[in-house]
């Protein structure tokens, strides 16, 4: 077996994922490399669950009764597990949505109604990447054509990162919102905050970053960042699907509106006004995904309990080795950076003219679970004009043996299709 | 799912390329990209030329060039049942065994069979039938309007 310093004990660690045994096909071995489409589920995380609904299911806060109050607890619980993974100076500046996208759309509705000096309109600018997930670019095409604000955004590179050369133009006095992805589900690129915050700070612009593909991965920390709002998912990294995350600033929550009405997000309702809860309450209408945000923790608990710090290591190690794995294949193109340097654990490629859809059928069939397609990001295809690419896509339980068995099944898909 | 009839029109399809016609449609299979611009040319209710360019996976591509080699040369109202036989057989599940009746319908296109099962696919073996059919009701539809207009 293939020993690379820097990798988890996955021996161990698959252990925890009773999917990870399943053998489909007659007799193939699932290898999941769709990690960044959705992670599994560790046993300490259904076991939460279970419990969750076998002993304290009800819905949260003013209830009085026992069941109501060890919801309400274990809810707030979850969110001081989500405060202390991210290291937000507050807890009340986690707000629970359903998944990133709905997190994203929250700040641009925000915005879209906020007063000034944070309000969007025909005279100021938006400022997204071309390598952003469609969640990260609709709504603020929406917004943008709601407000008539114009909507910007940074080039690609040939190869698979931010063009910042025109940094300056692009992020400009007018530009009310920066919003970009830490690092991409498509390239893996991993963007560099720094650069980007600095400008937008120059120009008194908000910073929101898309953490999705970060927050399963590395250790995350707002501060550190220095956004003013951070979005990611609970379901790719060990987590339940229907979970999301929004930090943001304590003073920013206070004096943005909210965007959805309902139950738990007032403070009174009369016929002809209401006043609001303070954050995060005002911005969580109605019955939240309780069980997932539960769930969540336990997922927090869990990647805590073996340090992600160790995961990112894990993971870098990994994925150099299959960079140089998947060079070796003929035909095989990376869509996104050529090495392992500042890259996440995703990489999409091409192979020949062989369709991606065939390519990951025909994996399929040997029990590799990869994804096909634009992956949400449709303009970086266009941009590198390819129709479309296959991605794999490691996690913390993933191992050489999986990159070698993906190596060997494009072999295969070669043979098949040449 | 991938048999030799497939493989085989996959690599070699007959009749690609944009040749003259009465109507072009462009479809697109969003949740894959595949894309096919096709023409169709009628003379009188026979199909005279179906010619097609696009890109996609080896299932609609393959499709497309079975669609050619059975459409051709046929009266309409054939080409009407096939696609709609096709059409069945595409939204099936997997749960139709095709019988002789089917395959001599279909032909080469009964090879498809295996596709039904993945839901993910049915749309790329549909996309250039699909097209066929809005290409034809362009083309006809657009005929009898001429109709109409020289005999008004």
């Amino acid at each position: 077996m293939t020993q690379l310093p820097g990798l988890l004990d996955t021996e161990a660690i698959r252990k925890d994922f009773p999917i990870l045994d399943r053998v489909l096909h007659d007799g193939k071995k699932l290898v999941y490399l769709d990690n960044a489409a959705t992670s599994q589920t560790p046993r300490q995380v259904i076991d939460v669950l279970d419990e969750y609904y076998e002993q304290h299911n009800a819905n949260v806060h003013r209830g009085v009764h026992v069941l109501a109050e060890e919801a309400t607890a274990l809810y707030e619980g979850a969110r001081d597990k989500v405060a202390a993974f991210v290291n937000a100076p507050s807890r009340d500046e986690v707000i629970f949505t359903k998944n990133a996208s709905e997190s994203l759309n929250l700040v641009a509705n925000m915005l879209g109604w906020a007063d000034e000096p944070y309000r969007v309109d025909h005279e100021t600018e938006i400022v997204i990447t071309e390598m952003e997930h469609h969640s990260n670019i609709v709504p603020w095409q929406l917004l943008s054509q709601r407000t008539g604000a114009k909507l910007k955004w940074f080039g690609l590179t040939d190869d698979g990162r931010l063009d910042l050369s025109n940094i300056d133009e692009v992020i400009t006095e007018k530009t009310k919102i920066v919003s970009f992805v830490l690092v991409s589900n498509i390239l893996g690129t991993h963007n560099p905050v720094e650069a980007i915050v600095r400008r937008a700070q120059e120009v008194g612009a908000l910073v929101l970053i898309d953490a999705s593909q970060a927050a399963p991965h590395m250790p995350l920390d707002v501060q550190a960042l220095q956004a003013d709002f951070v979005a990611f998912t609970g379901h790719k990294m060990c987590g339940p699907t229907g979970i999301g995350v929004l930090w943001g600033r304590q003073e920013l929550l206070e004096d943005l509106p909210p965007f959805l009405g309902g139950g738990e997000m007032i403070e009174t309702v009369s016929m002809h006004s209401s006043t609001y809860a303070p954050a995060p309450h005002k911005f969580e209408a109605g019955t939240p995904p309780i069980a997932q945000a539960v769930g969540l923790g336990a997922a927090i608990d869990y990647l805590s309990s073996i340090g992600m710090d160790k995961i990112l290591a894990h993971e870098n190690a990994l994925t150099e080795y299959a960079v140089k794995r998947l060079t070796e294949v003929p035909d095989l193109r990376i869509i996104g950076p050529a090495t392992a340097e500042d890259r996440g654990a995703a990489i999409s490629f091409t192979l020949g003219d062989i369709h991606p859809h065939d390519v990951g059928q025909v994996l399929d069939e040997q029990g590799i679970a990869v994804r096909v397609g634009h992956h949400c990001a449709r303009p970086v295809c266009l941009r590198y004009g390819i129709p479309a690419t296959t991605r794999a896509s490691f996690y913390l339980y993933s191992t050489p043996a999986e990159i070698d068995a993906l190596v060997e099944g494009l072999e295969h898909v070669r043979n098949f299709f040449g | 799912m991938y048999q030799d009839v497939i493989l085989d029109h996959y690599k070699n399809p007959h009749g690609r390329g944009l040749r003259d016609g009465d109507a072009e449609v462009h479809h697109v299979n969003p949740t894959c990209g595949d894309e096919i611009t096709l023409r169709v040319k009628y003379d009188g209710t026979t199909i005279s030329d179906v010619s097609y360019e696009g890109q996609g996976c080896s299932i609609s591509q393959a499709s497309a060039s079975v669609l050619n080699e059975l459409l051709v040369g046929k009266e309409l109202s054939d080409a009407q049942k096939i696609q709609e036989t096709f059409l069945e057989l595409m939204q099936s599940k997997g749960r139709l065994e095709p019988d002789d009746a089917m395959e001599e319908v279909l032909e080469d296109a009964v090879a498809f069979a295996g596709v039904s099962k993945y839901p993910a696919r049915v749309k790329c073996a549909l996309l250039s039938w699909m097209a066929w059919k809005d290409a034809t009701a362009q083309a006809l539809g657009g005929a009898d309007a001429d109709a109409e207009r020289k005999s008004a």
